[in-house]
């Protein structure tokens, strides 16, 4: 693994039992994601691309194979260490943008930071910070049901950069979101990409959406498909 | 750091109708459990309330109560000469003989009669009690069917008021005065003079007690051991303190009942605590979900719900505290197993008892809380995502 592969899988594999039946959502996947890459990842329900996320995101074990994020042998840590690991380094950008509905934006934003060693004036600040970049600085004390979707998943953005994680994982960011929100949030999430140099990781239906990715990947019944590739329908 | 009390506070103001009845429920079996505190705090209250550490008992070896014991005239004459015991000015030792007896007064909410304390004593036993008052009418005269009251027994017994008889012995007895000792347990009593109180019980040599005045502290010892340890006597001494002190036991039956039923309700309320956390898991899987996935741990996920449902509970703790508030003060009776007659006392609704009732909801919370808590730690992210 160089130092500019940021992820890198080798016959990653994910399977489960459901209701009696063995379902292979993930079938020996190799990939290489490169540091400040926006990568897309495409496929039809089913196709393995949400698990191959969470995997990524260590909210879910593989089966078999290797998975590396950031240098890191997921498999070799335990449930705090993975907690601890997943707070410094994963921002997660949800399809239903997950805000805790009795937290302000501000307060929502400040969540993760609660983690860290910053002080409370610190973490007010950074959370400031954080929703001005989006573009929310005047939503601050607003309560989730005040906020619109696309509102919403801006402060569910900010809340995923505030730590300046190494790495962005969105799982459908726009699934929710009217048109023109879909395209806010999309901008946001390339100029984090291209002003930051945020490694981004975007799962996806919708192929205007894949458009803002430096790099799209298609997933078939579980298999990644070779770069360039698109499903056979 | 843990996931901050602000989620939890404001999780409970969102439910607000289940909170407020989970903190309804909590709160009455805490309700319960003061009102017992409460009772057996005034009743300890008043039993302390009525001794001296420098007045000496005498009473019959072998007997724990004046209403056992048996005390002569002879008695007396060898104890009162005693060293140790302080005198008046005139040089007359403070030692006082009583004869304690019990009568029944019919009272509006018992018509068919409460045993009430009489109490037979000279003008020296009167002195004896500090702190005792009279607080209208006047003291009895020697040689007269004359009694004064404590102030509980005049609010209680209509028969037992200034100007009115009471019907005992062997004949009427005038009701000429009303005493009062602040909260102690001669409230409870009757006084009539000892020579008239003995002949119309036939005891004129069959009395009770000897309560004597030590000089200081180390001569109520020494007068106590040696009235012990004298075998002409066959006598027993301790203190008035030490003896009321003992009678704290009355409490004891009703405190134990008080608080196993307090905790059979608090199991109930508990589950209550449970129930509703349960549902608070069920109802927040996503959130669980959520906050595992920004990095809080398992244990972070714990203690936060555990520490919800201890808020949940302190809140019916203070409910509980605010529903028997209206009890502090207010005048109830209780029988005395030793004495075989009723003690009169308040209520004491104190900062100590309610922190201990708040302190009980807490500990109901917590205990209701952990099962709910570890199954939303337990959950793991991805179901918990989906709202499993």
């Amino acid at each position: 693994m160089t130092d500019n592969v940021v992820i890198q899988t080798r016959n990653l594999s994910k399977e489960y039992i459901r209701d009696e039946f063995h379902v292979v959502a993930l079938q020996d996947v190799d990939i290489d994601i490169h540091r400040s890459e926006f990568v897309a990842l495409m496929g039809p329900s089913g196709s393995g691309k949400s698990t191959l996320l969470h995997l990524i995101a260590a909210m879910d074990a593989a089966t078999s194979g290797e998975i590396r994020v950031l240098g890191q042998d997921l498999r070799a840590m335990n449930d705090r260490q993975i907690a601890r690991w997943r707070n410094e380094n994963i921002g997660f950008v949800f399809q239903s943008f997950n805000l805790i509905p009795v937290l302000t934006a501000i307060e929502n934003v400040e969540l993760p930071l609660k983690l860290t060693h910053l002080k409370k004036q610190e973490r007010i600040e950074h959370a400031a910070t954080a929703l001005q970049l989006v573009g929310l600085g005047d939503r601050l004390r607003h309560y989730p049901r005040q906020l619109s979707g696309g509102q919403e998943q801006r402060v569910a953005i900010a809340r995923a950069i505030v730590t300046d994680p190494a790495l962005i994982l969105a799982d459908e960011p726009t699934g929710n979101l009217d048109a023109n929100s879909a395209v806010e949030v999309l901008t946001l999430l390339s100029r984090l990409n291209k002003e930051h140099s945020k490694t981004i990781i975007m799962v996806t239906h919708d192929p205007h959406a894949a458009r803002f990715a430096s790099t799209v990947r298609h997933l078939e019944k579980g298999a990644l498909l070779a770069e360039g590739a698109v499903p056979a329908d | 750091m843990a996931i901050p009390l602000t989620y939890n506070l404001r999780n409970l103001v969102v439910r607000k109708t289940t909170t407020t009845m989970t903190a309804l429920g909590i709160g009455l079996t805490v309700a319960v459990l003061l009102a017992i505190l409460a009772l057996v705090g005034g009743l300890r209250s008043s039993l302390q309330a009525s001794g001296n550490p420098l007045n000496v008992l005498v009473l019959r070896k072998g007997t724990n109560a004046e209403l056992s014991s048996g005390m002569t005239r002879e008695n007396f004459q060898d104890i009162k000469f005693k060293r140790g015991i302080a005198t008046s000015s005139s040089g007359e030792p403070q030692a006082s003989l009583e004869m304690v007896s019990v009568i029944n007064l019919a009272s509006v909410d018992a018509p068919d009669g409460i045993n009430v304390t009489l109490r037979g004593l000279t003008p020296t036993g009167i002195g004896l009690r500090d702190n005792l008052k009279l607080v209208a009418g006047r003291w009895f005269e020697p040689g007269k069917r004359e009694v004064v009251v404590g102030e509980s027994i005049e609010k209680r017994f209509p028969d037992a008021r200034i100007g009115r008889k009471l019907h005992f012995g062997r004949g009427d007895w005038d009701v000429v005065g009303i005493m009062s000792v602040g909260k102690g347990t001669t409230n409870s009593e009757i006084y009539g003079d000892l020579n008239q109180v003995s002949a119309d019980f036939q005891r004129a040599d069959a009395l009770s007690s000897i309560l004597a005045r030590a000089t200081d502290p180390v001569a109520a010892h020494a007068l106590i051991n040696d009235i012990k340890n004298d075998p002409k006597l066959n006598l027993d001494a301790e203190t008035e303190l030490e003896y009321y002190q003992a009678q704290t036991s009355s409490g004891i039956v009703i405190e134990s009942l008080g608080i196993f039923v307090s905790i059979i309700m608090g199991v109930g309320s508990s589950f209550a605590a449970m129930n509703t956390m349960y549902a608070a898991v069920a109802r927040r899987a996503q959130e669980i979900g959520t906050l595992r996935v920004l990095g809080f741990s398992r244990g972070s996920i714990l203690f936060s719900f555990v520490v919800e449902s201890i808020l949940l509970a302190a809140l019916g703790g203070l409910v509980g505290c605010l529903l028997v508030l209206p009890l502090n003060g207010l005048t109830t009776g209780i029988g005395n197993f030793i004495t075989f007659s009723e003690i009169d006392f308040n209520f004491r609704v104190t900062a100590q008892i309610m922190t201990v009732g708040v302190a009980f909801a807490m500990l109901l919370g917590a205990v209701g809380g952990l099962f709910p808590a570890a199954s939303a730690s337990r959950k793991e992210i991805l179901a918990a995502l989906r709202g499993i």
